[in-house]
C-alpha cells in the first residue's frame, strides 16, 4: 500500500513538473524577440521555440535545463564579437539553428556552442559557419552531438580552430556530423569512452580526427577525405577503429592514419585508398591490424620505429607503390596471412596460402628511409634491379620480416 | 642533304624493323589501355619502356644501320657531296623514322582510347617529347660510336656499354654518392645529377607530371619548384637539346677527318 502510494505520488510529481514546463516562442515580432531574453525568463525544463529570422546575439549563457529548438532554421549571428552559446547546465537540448560569425581570438577559444561541466546535453541538427571553434565540450559528460554540419573557412593552422573539440569529456556520442575546412575536424584531449560514428571529415587543414591522451574510445563508419592527415591517434590506449574510410589524404607529408605512442588498440575493416601514406606508425605496441584494404597508396604502411608485438593479418595490400616501409633491422611484428597483390609465389598443395614467403619491404623503400633524397630514383631501372636482387637474396631488409603464409586470393571481409 | 634524309627515311620506313618497332608499341599501348583501363597507370608503365627500351633500341639500331649501309655510304662519299651533309642526313633519317614509329605506335591507341578528351593529354605529351628526345640523343651517340670504330663487334659492345652506363650504372653511382654524403644537404646535388643524365631527366619530368609526385616528399617539392618555373623547363629542354647537338657536332667533325 505504501509502495503504491509512493508510486502515485511520484507519477503526480512528474506530471506536475511536465505540465508546469512552458513553451516560449521567440520571433522578431513576438513579445520576446531575443533568445537571451527568452532564456532569462524561462523556468527550468521549459521549451523555447525560435522562429525563422536572423538574431544578432552573442554570449548567450544557458544556466538551467532547457530545450531550445529552431523552427524554419533561424540564424544566430555572432558578428565576430565572441562566443555564441555557452551551456552551463545539465539537460540542455539545442537543435535546428544556424550559427554564424564566431569571434576569433588568440587568447580565448571562442566557440559557436560551448558546453561547460554539464551532462545529458543534446546538440543536434545545427549548422555552423564562419567559425573559430565549432562545438567545444569542456569537462562535459554523457551527452550527444548529432547530425551537425560544420563548415569553416580555415586558411592557416595558427589562427583557426577545431570543428568539434572534446576536452576532459567522457561518455559522449558524436555521430552523423559533417565537418569541413577547419583545423582539426574532431579533436579529443583527455576524453575517454567516446563513440564517434558515421561522421564525415573533409578538407581539414590538419587532421580529420585527432586523439590526444584519450583512452577507450571507438570510432566507426566515418569518412576522412582530403585532410592534412586523416586521423591522428597519439598517446592513447584501447582505441577501436572499425569500418572507416581514409581517402585521398594526399600531399608531401600526408597520412591516412598517424599512430604515435599508442597501445592495445585495434584497426579492423577499414579502407585506405589513395593516401600518400596509408598508416604511419611510431611507437605502436600490441595493436592488431585486421581485414583492412590498402589500395593505391604511396606507402601502404610505414613503420618508423619502436613498434613491437603488432599483428597484421587478413589485410589486402593492393597496388601500392610500397606495401611496407620499415626502419630498423629488428622485427617484432607479425605479418602472416595477408594478401599482397605483388606476390608471385605458388601454392602447390592448394591450401590457399603461398608456399614461398613474401617479403613486403623492398630494398628501395629501405634505402629511402635512410636517405630521403634517394626517392628521386623512384622507378628507375637501377632501383628495379636492386629490388629484384634483394628479393632473391635478402641482405639489407630485416630477415624475419616476411609473410610466411601469404594468401593466394584477395580476402573478402 | 634533304635528298639523303629522304632516302634514309623512306628506306627505313619501308623496312621490316620499323614495322616491327611500330607494331610493338601499338600492341603494348593497346594492351595496357584496354586491359587495364587506367590512363595514369598506363603512362607510368610506358615511362618505364621509355627510359629503358627507347634508348636501347635507338643505340643498337643506329649502330646497326651505320654498319649495314657501309657500301652505300662509300658510294655517296664518292659523289661531290659534303661529308657532314651525308652523315647528318642519314642520322636525321634514322632518328626520324624511329620517332615516327614511337609516336604513331603509342599515339594511335591513346587517341582511340579518348586521350584528347581527358586531362592526361599533357602527361602524354611529355611522354612523347621525352621519347622523341631520347631517340634523337641515343641515335647520335650511336653514330659517334659507329664512326669511331671500324670493328663491328667493338662498336656494338661500346654501344651497349654506353646504354648500360646511362640507363643503369649512372643511377647506381648516384645512389652511392647520396649514401656516402648523406650528412650534407643533397637537394641541389640530386637536382644537378638528374638534369645531367637525359634518361633521369625524362623520368623525373614524367613523374612530376603524374600525381605520384606527392611521394617524392621534400626533395620532390624542391624538384617541383625547380621544374615548375620557366627557368627549370627552359634548362631541362636546353639540356636535352645539348645532348643531341654535342654528339652531332662531334660526329660531323669525326666524319670530316676520317679516312674512309
Amino acid at each position: 500500500m505504501i509502495k503504491l502510494f509512493s508510486h502515485i505520488t511520484m507519477v503526480f510529481f512528474l506530471m506536475t513538473s511536465v505540465l508546469s514546463a512552458q513553451k516560449t516562442e521567440v520571433c522578431k515580432t513576438c513579445e520576446i524577440s531575443t533568445i537571451a531574453r527568452a532564456v532569462e525568463k524561462a523556468k527550468p525544463f521549459d521549451t523555447i521555440e525560435v522562429r525563422a529570422g536572423t538574431y544578432k546575439e552573442y554570449n548567450i549563457g544557458i544556466t538551467k535545463p532547457l530545450t531550445i529548438t529552431g523552427e524554419g532554421n533561424p540564424v544566430i549571428d555572432g558578428e565576430h564579437k565572441g562566443e555564441i552559446i555557452t551551456i552551463r547546465s545539465d539537460n540542455v537540448t539545442l537543435a535546428g539553428f544556424t550559427l554564424v560569425n564566431v569571434g576569433t581570438s588568440y587568447t580565448t577559444d571562442y566557440a559557436a556552442i560551448r558546453v561547460v561541466k554539464s551532462k545529458d546535453f543534446n546538440i543536434r541538427n545545427n549548422t555552423l559557419e564562419r567559425l573559430f571553434f565549432g562545438i567545444y565540450l569542456e569537462k562535459a559528460r554523457q551527452g550527444k552531438v548529432l547530425n551537425n554540419t560544420i563548415k569553416g573557412d580555415a586558411v592557416n593552422e595558427y589562427n583557426s580552430g577545431n570543428g568539434i573539440q572534446l576536452w576532459y569529456s567522457n561518455n559522449v556520442e558524436v555521430s552523423g556530423n559533417t565537418v569541413q575546412n577547419v583545423r582539426d575536424g574532431i579533436y579529443l584531449e583527455f576524453s575517454d569512452n567516446i563513440e564517434i560514428r558515421n561522421n564525415k571529415s573533409i578538407d581539414n587543414l590538419r587532421y580529420g580526427l585527432h586523439f590526444m591522451f584519450s583512452n577507450h574510445d571507438t570510432y566507426t563508419e566515418n569518412l576522412f577525405e582530403n585532410n592534412g592527415a586523416g586521423v591522428a591517434v597519439m598517446f592513447s590506449k584501447f582505441i577501436k577503429m572499425r569500418d572507416n574510410t581514409f581517402r585521398k589524404n594526399w600531399g608531401p607529408s600526408s597520412y591516412g592514419l598517424l599512430l604515435k605512442e599508442i597501445t592495445d588498440s585495434e584497426l579492423t575493416r577499414n579502407t585506405f585508398e589513395s593516401n600518400t601514406q596509408g598508416v604511419r606508425a611510431e611507437g605502436v605496441s600490441r595493436m592488431t591490424f585486421t581485414e583492412n584494404d590498402f589500395a593505391n597508396n604511396g606507402y601502404a604502411v610505414k613503420i618508423q620505429g619502436a613498434c613491437y608485438s603488432n599483428t597484421f593479418s587478413r589485410n589486402n595490400f593492393l597496388y601500392n607503390t610500397f606495401d611496407l616501409s620499415y626502419s630498423g633491422r629488428i622485427n617484432e611484428n607479425n605479418f602472416d596471412h595477408n594478401y599482397w597483390s605483388d606476390y608471385y609465389g605458388y601454392d602447390l598443395n592448394r591450401d590457399g596460402t603461398g608456399d614461398v614467403p613474401y617479403r613486403p619491404v623492398k630494398l628501395f623503400s629501405h634505402m629511402t628511409n635512410r636517405i630521403p633524397e634517394a626517392i628521386v630514383l623512384l622507378r628507375s631501372t637501377f632501383t628495379g634491379l636492386l629490388d629484384f636482387s634483394e628479393k632473391v637474396t635478402p641482405v639489407f631488409t630485416p630477415p624475419g620480416l616476411m609473410d610466411n603464409a601469404p594468401e593466394m586470393k584477395k580476402i573478402i571481409w | 642533304m634533304l635528298k639523303i634524309i629522304k632516302y634514309s627515311f623512306f628506306d627505313l620506313v619501308r623496312s621490316r624493323w620499323s614495322y616491327a618497332y611500330f607494331l610493338f608499341y601499338l600492341l603494348l599501348a593497346a594492351v595496357l589501355l584496354f586491359l587495364n583501363n587506367n590512363l595514369s597507370g598506363a603512362i607510368i608503365t610506358l615511362m618505364n619502356v621509355n627510359i629503358i627500351l627507347v634508348p636501347l633500341i635507338a643505340t643498337v639500331f643506329g649502330v646497326m644501320y651505320h654498319y649495314n649501309s657501309r657500301e652505300f655510304t662509300n658510294l655517296l662519299l664518292a659523289q661531290p657531296l659534303k661529308r657532314s651533309a651525308i652523315f647528318t642526313g642519314q642520322y636525321l633519317g634514322i632518328a626520324g623514322s624511329l620517332s615516327l614509329s614511337l609516336v604513331l605506335g603509342l599515339g594511335i591507341p591513346f587517341a582511340a582510347y579518348g586521350l584528347f578528351r581527358s586531362t592526361m593529354i599533357w602527361n602524354f605529351a611529355i611522354l612523347m617529347i621525352t621519347g622523341v628526345a631520347l631517340t634523337f640523343i641515343f641515335t647520335s651517340l650511336a653514330f659517334n660510336i659507329a664512326l669511331s670504330n671500324e670493328n663491328r663487334i667493338k662498336g656494338f659492345g661500346y654501344a651497349i656499354l654506353l646504354w648500360l652506363l646511362l640507363a643503369v650504372v649512372y643511377d647506381g653511382i648516384f645512389l652511392l654518392l647520396l649514401a656516402s654524403f648523406q650528412e650534407y644537404p643533397l637537394e641541389k646535388f640530386s637536382l644537378a645529377a638528374t638534369v645531367l643524365n637525359p634518361i633521369d631527366l625524362s623520368r623525373i619530368l614524367i613523374l612530376l607530371k603524374l600525381d605520384i609526385s606527392a611521394l617524392l616528399g621534400y626533395t620532390g617539392a624542391v624538384f617541383k619548384q625547380f621544374f615548375g618555373t620557366s627557368t627549370g623547363s627552359i634548362l631541362s629542354s636546353l639540356m636535352l637539346l645539348l645532348w643531341i647537338v654535342l654528339p652531332l657536332w662531334r660526329m660531323r667533325k669525326t666524319a670530316e677527318r676520317k679516312d674512309f
